[in-house]
């Protein structure tokens, strides 16, 4: 009876494709929002993911987010490396500063200061150059589409030299890194320099970044490090968590791609509802004709279920492809983010299943209370 | 008729009633209708418009419920049958030939004949070469693969009635089988059915208005207000119209 019931929905190849038109118009937009709105929250979390190697960020206790740099005085790191359990620790200096340009422009760049011996939370991906490079007197790494922003359509010029805080800063390298939320270029440098480019503030030091010894788990030796030092210690995965929490609960980030999915929702399961509803309404006499030769009503609803699940499935698969399609090829635009996890497939599966429920739902009243003598009405 | 049918009727129908609406709105299709068909019969149920043959044919389908009365067919109490047993009453006893012939217009004139046998639970490999070879006997072998839109009003009639046929059921309900078909394609159709349908074994009603095809009747029923008003004999071939006494 299935296979009839598949017959059935795509003979009619008009609304079978105006069903799963529906579904992939749903589809496509709560998988291109979803992802659009991953992109938007990993942009939030990127310098924290860029920094690797590093289990735990050491921090302000008031520190509500990777942006929200709060300084420390400089001993807190000692006190960090004092914590039983702590492998290493270095410091890390994040902030704003104010790049003046070769034509005197000025530009807003964020400042990472690495730590001098190690470079711990430096890229890893050079375009140009290399980390140890950063050694030279001055000398800072930009990120490359950062360069590209301040200079566009002009090849890369090692020793270029721009102004921070009316020190020359040597541009000796290029970098690749993940897309910031702010989309200020980025630029690295060795701690020590880091706080000269900066403003002068008596307290500096951003994060400490710290490493578990083997066997100790980086929640365990965060909770140490607080529990020691007072400091606000956090596993990369709960800063990463927190740094989203705070943008999911204090930005319209949420509400407004929420919006635009529920819309997707609806308007998918408008479309799909309707001519779903019409396709059942139009095959009344076909349902009618099935009950009269004696199938049964639980056949029937496994019937108008399959050709829901039928169109569910077509529509996901070209909804969710034309988004991933979408997100190749805007790959390479800098200003768009897009990021599709395995998430945003089962979200974007269940509101299709929700879809297809809700249309075949609306339509199967009407096929169970059809009368089989409806077949003997000329 | 072979020893082995029943002599009882093979339909009985007792004081059956069927109102629809409720209230002062209630109309009465069905005033208390008696009627024996016997094995091997075929009748037809004639009318005007509106007199209750459908209603009727409907009821002894087992596709409507009286309001009153009682129906066996087949030694087998419709009245008193769950809904269920009535679906599965309807897949198993009962053929189908419609007037506008409610063919699956997705469905190849041979998919279409199967379908009683999918319904019953037979595999597509088992039921499609069944209906084949009886759209073969009804002279369709060539267009087993054809659309109902690419076959005449004839060719789907004949699909129908391999679709009404081909589970071998015991009662076959034909309304207005050849209303929709001209004066040829009807004979033809009538044909098949005196000629195929018919069986010792099966009682075969036919709904009709078209006075060409009383010929085929063993016995003509005539309907009026709800009622059956006479029921004439004939011997299959006789020409004329009934007359209306009972």
């Amino acid at each position: 009876m299935l296979w009839i019931a598949w017959k059935m929905l795509i003979g009619n190849r008009a609304k079978y494709l105006g069903i799963v038109f529906g579904v992939a118009f749903a589809a496509l937009l709560i998988a291109q929002q979803s992802s659009i709105f991953c992109g938007l929250m990993a942009l939030t979390v990127s310098q924290i993911l860029d920094v690797e190697g590093a289990g735990v960020w050491a921090m302000d206790p008031k520190v509500k987010y990777v942006d929200d740099v709060k300084p420390m005085a400089d001993t807190h790191l000692y006190r960090v490396r004092g914590v039983a359990g702590v492998d290493w620790a270095v410091r890390l200096y994040k902030g704003i500063a104010r790049a003046r340009l070769e034509g005197g422009s000025y530009e807003q760049v964020i400042l990472l200061g690495l730590d001098d011996a190690t470079f711990i939370g430096a890229p890893l991906n050079m375009i140009e150059g290399s980390i140890d490079d950063l050694r030279s007197p001055d000398a800072v790494i930009m990120d490359v589409v950062g360069y590209r922003k301040l200079w566009p359509d002009e090849p890369f010029q090692r020793g270029r030299v721009i102004e921070m805080n009316d020190r020359r800063a040597v541009i000796v390298g290029l970098a690749k890194v993940r897309k910031t939320f702010q989309s200020f270029p980025v630029v690295y440098t060795r701690y020590s320099q880091a706080v000269r480019f900066a403003p002068p503030e008596r307290k500096v030091l951003s994060f400490v970044l710290a490493e578990p010894a083997p066997g100790i788990s980086p929640a365990e030796l965060a909770r140490r490090i607080s529990a020691q030092t007072g400091l606000q210690a956090l596993s990369r995965d709960d800063f990463l968590a927190k740094t989203i929490r705070y943008y999911l609960l204090n930005t319209g980030i949420p509400i407004n791609f929420g919006i635009t999915v529920g819309l997707g929702f609806l308007v998918g399961t408008a479309i799909a509802g309707q001519t779903f509803y019409l396709f059942i309404v139009e095959n009344l006499r076909q349902f009618g004709a099935l009950k009269a030769m004696g199938t049964g009503n639980g056949t029937i609803l496994l019937m108008v279920l399959a050709q829901a699940l039928h169109v569910g499935l077509v529509g996901l698969g070209v909804g969710v492809g034309l988004a991933a399609l979408f997100g190749w090829a805007t790959r390479s635009f800098s200003k768009l983010s897009f990021y599709m996890p395995w998430q945003v497939l089962l979200i974007t599966g269940v509101a299709v299943f929700l879809i297809v429920l809700l249309a075949s739902l609306l339509s199967i009243r009407r096929v169970f209370v059809v009368d089989p003598a409806i077949v003997f009405r000329g | 008729m072979p020893s082995s049918v029943p002599q009882s009727p093979a339909v009985q129908v007792r004081s059956v009633t069927r109102d629809f609406g409720s209230g002062d709105a209630v109309a009465r299709a069905l005033r208390g209708v008696d009627l024996d068909i016997p094995h091997g019969e075929l009748l037809m149920l004639v009318g005007p418009s509106g007199c209750g043959k459908t209603t009727l044919v409907s009821i002894i389908a087992g596709t409507l419920q009286p309001s009153g009365g009682e129906v066996q067919v087949f030694g087998e109490d419709l009245v008193a049958m769950s809904p269920p047993a009535r679906v599965r009453f309807r897949r198993t006893n009962v053929g189908f030939i419609f007037q506008s012939f409610n063919l699956l217009p997705a469905l190849t004139a041979v998919e279409n004949a199967a379908v009683p046998l999918i319904i019953a639970g037979w595999s597509r490999a088992r039921a499609l070469p069944a209906a084949a070879a009886l759209l073969d006997r009804l002279g369709l072998g060539s267009r087993l693969t054809n659309l109902p839109s690419e076959l005449s009003g004839g060719q789907q009639q004949r699909v129908a009635i391999a679709r009404a046929l081909v589970h071998e059921p015991r009662l076959l309900i034909c309304d207005e089988p050849t209303s929709a078909l001209d004066a040829e394609n009807g004979r033809i159709t009538m044909e098949l059915i005196s000629g195929i349908a018919v069986q010792p074994d099966r009682v075969v009603i036919v709904v009709t208005h078209d006075q060409r095809v009383y010929p085929y009747a063993d016995r003509i029923a005539t309907m009026e207000d709800g009622q059956i008003v006479s029921i004439e004999a004939r011997r299959r071939g006789e020409i004329g119209a009934p007359s209306h006494h009972k």
